[in-house]
C-alpha cells in the first residue's frame, strides 16, 4: 500500500486539496496503478520500443504563418482577476523573474 | 580542507535561445518584442481547454541547423514531453518540451562538447510593475502572455569551461554561431539569449566533479563572468574553511555583486515528465537534414581557421575577426579592395584600431572608413609612406569625416621623410646637439638612452620621421 506521504506530496504537486477519505482512497487505488504497472514489468520486453503513441504518423508540422491573434479584450474576457491589460494572479512569492 | 589545496573551477552552460520564426512554437500567434501586453495569444498560448498543439516546421528547421552548426548527431525520431510545475507563468501547468530523446545529441564547438540541443516553448511574462509604472501590491502580479509559448532551443553544454573568462569566450562564440546561421536575434538585453551556469569546484589535478550550484539571470556577456568569478569566490571561500558547497539554485546581482538562493531544497523540482500525448514523433529526413545544411553559412569557427591557414594571421587575430561577423566581413571586404597587393596581416592589423575609434559594438561597415580606405593606408604604411604615429592620425580623420588615405595625407602633409631625404639627417644632428647628455650615455652603449634623441626628432618632424631610421641615423652620427 502506497504510503500516506506519498499520497500527500502528489497530491501538492498536482495542486489537489484532499479530504482524508479521498486520500484513503487514492492509496488504494494508486497502489493497484502500481501494482498493474509491476505486472507488465515482469514481462521481458527486450527490444520491443516503448509505445509513446498508438497512431502510425509522424511529423504532423505546421507552416510557419502567422493568423490573427484574439483581442486584449476577449483573451481577458474569462480571466478571474484581469486589469487593464493583462491576467491578475497571485504573486508566486520569490519570483524567478 | 587544508588552506593549500588549490581548486580548479567546472563550468558548464545551459543557453536558452529564441528561435526567429514568424509564429510561436505550437500555434499561430506573430512573436514580437515589446509590443502592448496580450496582444499575441490565442486559446492554445492561452491553455484553454480542448485546445491542441500544432508543432511550427519552421522551428524544427532551425533546430536541426543549430544541431548541424554545433557538430550534433541529428535525431533521427526524437518526441516531446511534458514537464509538470505550477506556475503563473506557465497557462496550462506543463511546459512542452523534449526529454530523455532531443532532437540534437552529442557534438562540439571549439574546446566545448555539447551534451545536447533540444526544442521547447517559451514561459509567459510576469510582469510586477503596472502600466502606469506604479507598482502592484506585493500579493498581486500581472501575466503578459506575448512571450508564452515563442519557440526555444535549449542547449546545454559538458562541464568543459574551467575560468569565467572562458565561459564568456565562449558564449560570445556561441552568438556569433547562432547569428551567422540566422536562427535567432541572440540578443543578451532583450532575452533572446539567456545563459545559466552550472558552477563546482575540485582539487586540481582531481577528474571527480564537486556539488554544482546553478547560477542564473545573467543577462550580459559581463554578467555572466561576474557572476561566475563571485560563485567561485564564494564556493572557494566554503571549501577552504572546511564547509560544504549545497546544491542550489543561485540569483546573482549584478548591482551588488552577491549572490543568493532562490528556492530551499524542499521545493526541489519533480517534473514528473510524460510523452506529449497531443503531439506525434519527430522525423528527420534526408530532405529536411538537406535543406537545413543547405542553408548554413561559412561558419566563425571555420572562418577563423581560414584566416589562420589561408591567410596566414596569428590565431587570436583570426579568431577576434572571424568570431564577430561584421568584423569579418570588413576584413575581408578590405582585402578584395585591396586587390593583390593588399597584405592579409598587414589589414588584419589595422582593424583594432578602427574598432578602438568607432566604439568596441559598433560595426566598422557603418563606419565613414570604406573597407578600401583601411586597406589604402594599411598599405601605405607597409610600403614605409606613411609611419605608424601618422597614419593612426590618419585613421581617426577616416573616422571623422571619411575620404581617401593618400589625399588625408598630401592634404595634412603627414608622409613619411623620405629615408633619403638629407633633411632627416640635420634633424638628427640637432637633436644630439641639444642633448650631450644622451648622446654619451647612447655611445657608453645605453640604447635606452635613444629615446630622449627620437622624441626630439619626431617633435620636429611632426611624427612624420620613420622610428627605425631615426635610430640608424643616430647610431651613424655617433658612430656605433
Amino acid at each position: 500500500m502506497l504510503e500516506r506521504k506519498t499520497v500527500d506530496h502528489v497530491a501538492r504537486l498536482a495542486r489537489l486539496e484532499l479530504s482524508d477519505a479521498e486520500k484513503d482512497k487514492m492509496a488504494v487505488e494508486l497502489s493497484q496503478i502500481l501494482d498493474h504497472i509491476e505486472a507488465i514489468r515482469q514481462l521481458d520486453l527486450e527490444g520491443v520500443e516503448p509505445t509513446s503513441h498508438v497512431v502510425d504518423i509522424v511529423n504532423a508540422l505546421r507552416a510557419d504563418v502567422p493568423h490573427a491573434s484574439l483581442s486584449r479584450a476577449v483573451a481577458l474576457a474569462s480571466a478571474p482577476d484581469p486589469t487593464d491589460s493583462g491576467f491578475g494572479v497571485p504573486s508566486p512569492g520569490a519570483s524567478a523573474e | 580542507m587544508s588552506a593549500e589545496v588549490e581548486y580548479e573551477p567546472v563550468i558548464g552552460l545551459e543557453i536558452h535561445v529564441q528561435l526567429k520564426t514568424r509564429t510561436k512554437m505550437f500555434c499561430c500567434c506573430a512573436l514580437s518584442f515589446g509590443d502592448e501586453p496580450n496582444v499575441h495569444t490565442c486559446p492554445r498560448c492561452l491553455g484553454l481547454p480542448g485546445t491542441l498543439p500544432v508543432v511550427n516546421a519552421q522551428a524544427v528547421h532551425y533546430g536541426i541547423m543549430i544541431g548541424l552548426a554545433l557538430g550534433c548527431e541529428i535525431a533521427p525520431r526524437s518526441q516531446f514531453h511534458r514537464k509538470n510545475y505550477f506556475y503563473p507563468d506557465l497557462p496550462k501547468g506543463y511546459q512542452i518540451s523534449q526529454y530523455d530523446v532531443p532532437i540534437c545529441g552529442p557534438g562540439r564547438l571549439a574546446d566545448v562538447r555539447i551534451h545536447r540541443v533540444h526544442l521547447e516553448e517559451d514561459a509567459a511574462k510576469l510582469v510586477h510593475v503596472g502600466e502606469s509604472g506604479r507598482i502592484h501590491s506585493a500579493d498581486r502580479s500581472v501575466v503578459d502572455f506575448n512571450r508564452g509559448g515563442t519557440p526555444l532551443a535549449e542547449i546545454v553544454t559538458e562541464p568543459d569551461l574551467h575560468s569565467a573568462d572562458d565561459a564568456r569566450e565562449w558564449l560570445i562564440l556561441l552568438r556569433t554561431t547562432l547569428r551567422a546561421i540566422g536562427v535567432s536575434d541572440v540578443n543578451m538585453e532583450e532575452g533572446s539569449l539567456r545563459c545559466d551556469a552550472n558552477v563546482s569546484l575540485r582539487p586540481k589535478g582531481s577528474t571527480t566533479l564537486g556539488t554544482k550550484t546553478e547560477l542564473k539571470n545573467m543577462n550580459s556577456f559581463r554578467f555572466l563572468a561576474q557572476g561566475v568569478k563571485a560563485e567561485i569566490e564564494r564556493q572557494t571561500k566554503l571549501l577552504r574553511s572546511g564547509e560544504e558547497v549545497s546544491q542550489e539554485t543561485l540569483h546573482f546581482d549584478p548591482a551588488s555583486g552577491r549572490i543568493t538562493s532562490l528556492r530551499s531544497k524542499e521545493e526541489a523540482h519533480d517534473y514528473r515528465y510524460f510523452p506529449e500525448p497531443d503531439l506525434v514523433p519527430l522525423v528527420v529526413d534526408d530532405a529536411m537534414l538537406e535543406a537545413a545544411r543547405a542553408e548554413l553559412p561559412e561558419l566563425p569557427s571555420a572562418r577563423a581557421e581560414r584566416f589562420e591557414e589561408t591567410l596566414g594571421l596569428p590565431r587570436d587575430r583570426a579568431r577576434d575577426l572571424a568570431f564577430r561577423t561584421e568584423l569579418g566581413d570588413f576584413f575581408e571586404a578590405a582585402l578584395a579592395a585591396g586587390g593583390a597587393d593588399a597584405d592579409p596581416i598587414a589589414v588584419a592589423n589595422w582593424i583594432p584600431a578602427l574598432v578602438e575609434r568607432i566604439g568596441s559594438d559598433a560595426d566598422p561597415a557603418s563606419s565613414k572608413v570604406s573597407p578600401g580606405a583601411l586597406a589604402g593606408l594599411a598599405g601605405m604604411v607597409a610600403a614605409k609612406s606613411v609611419n605608424q604615429t601618422a597614419a593612426r592620425e590618419v585613421l581617426t580623420m577616416l573616422v571623422a569625416s571619411g575620404g581617401d588615405p593618400a589625399q588625408i595625407v598630401e592634404r595634412e602633409g603627414l608622409g613619411a621623410i623620405d629615408a633619403q631625404d638629407s633633411g632627416l639627417a640635420e634633424v638628427v644632428a640637432a637633436a644630439i646637439a641639444a642633448d650631450p647628455g644622451a648622446a654619451d650615455k647612447v655611445r657608453g652603449g645605453n640604447m635606452k638612452a635613444t629615446g630622449p634623441l627620437v622624441g626630439y626628432v619626431m617633435r620636429e618632424t611632426k611624427g612624420r620621421a620613420d622610428g627605425g631610421e631615426i635610430t640608424r641615423l643616430i647610431r651613424e652620427q655617433l658612430g656605433l
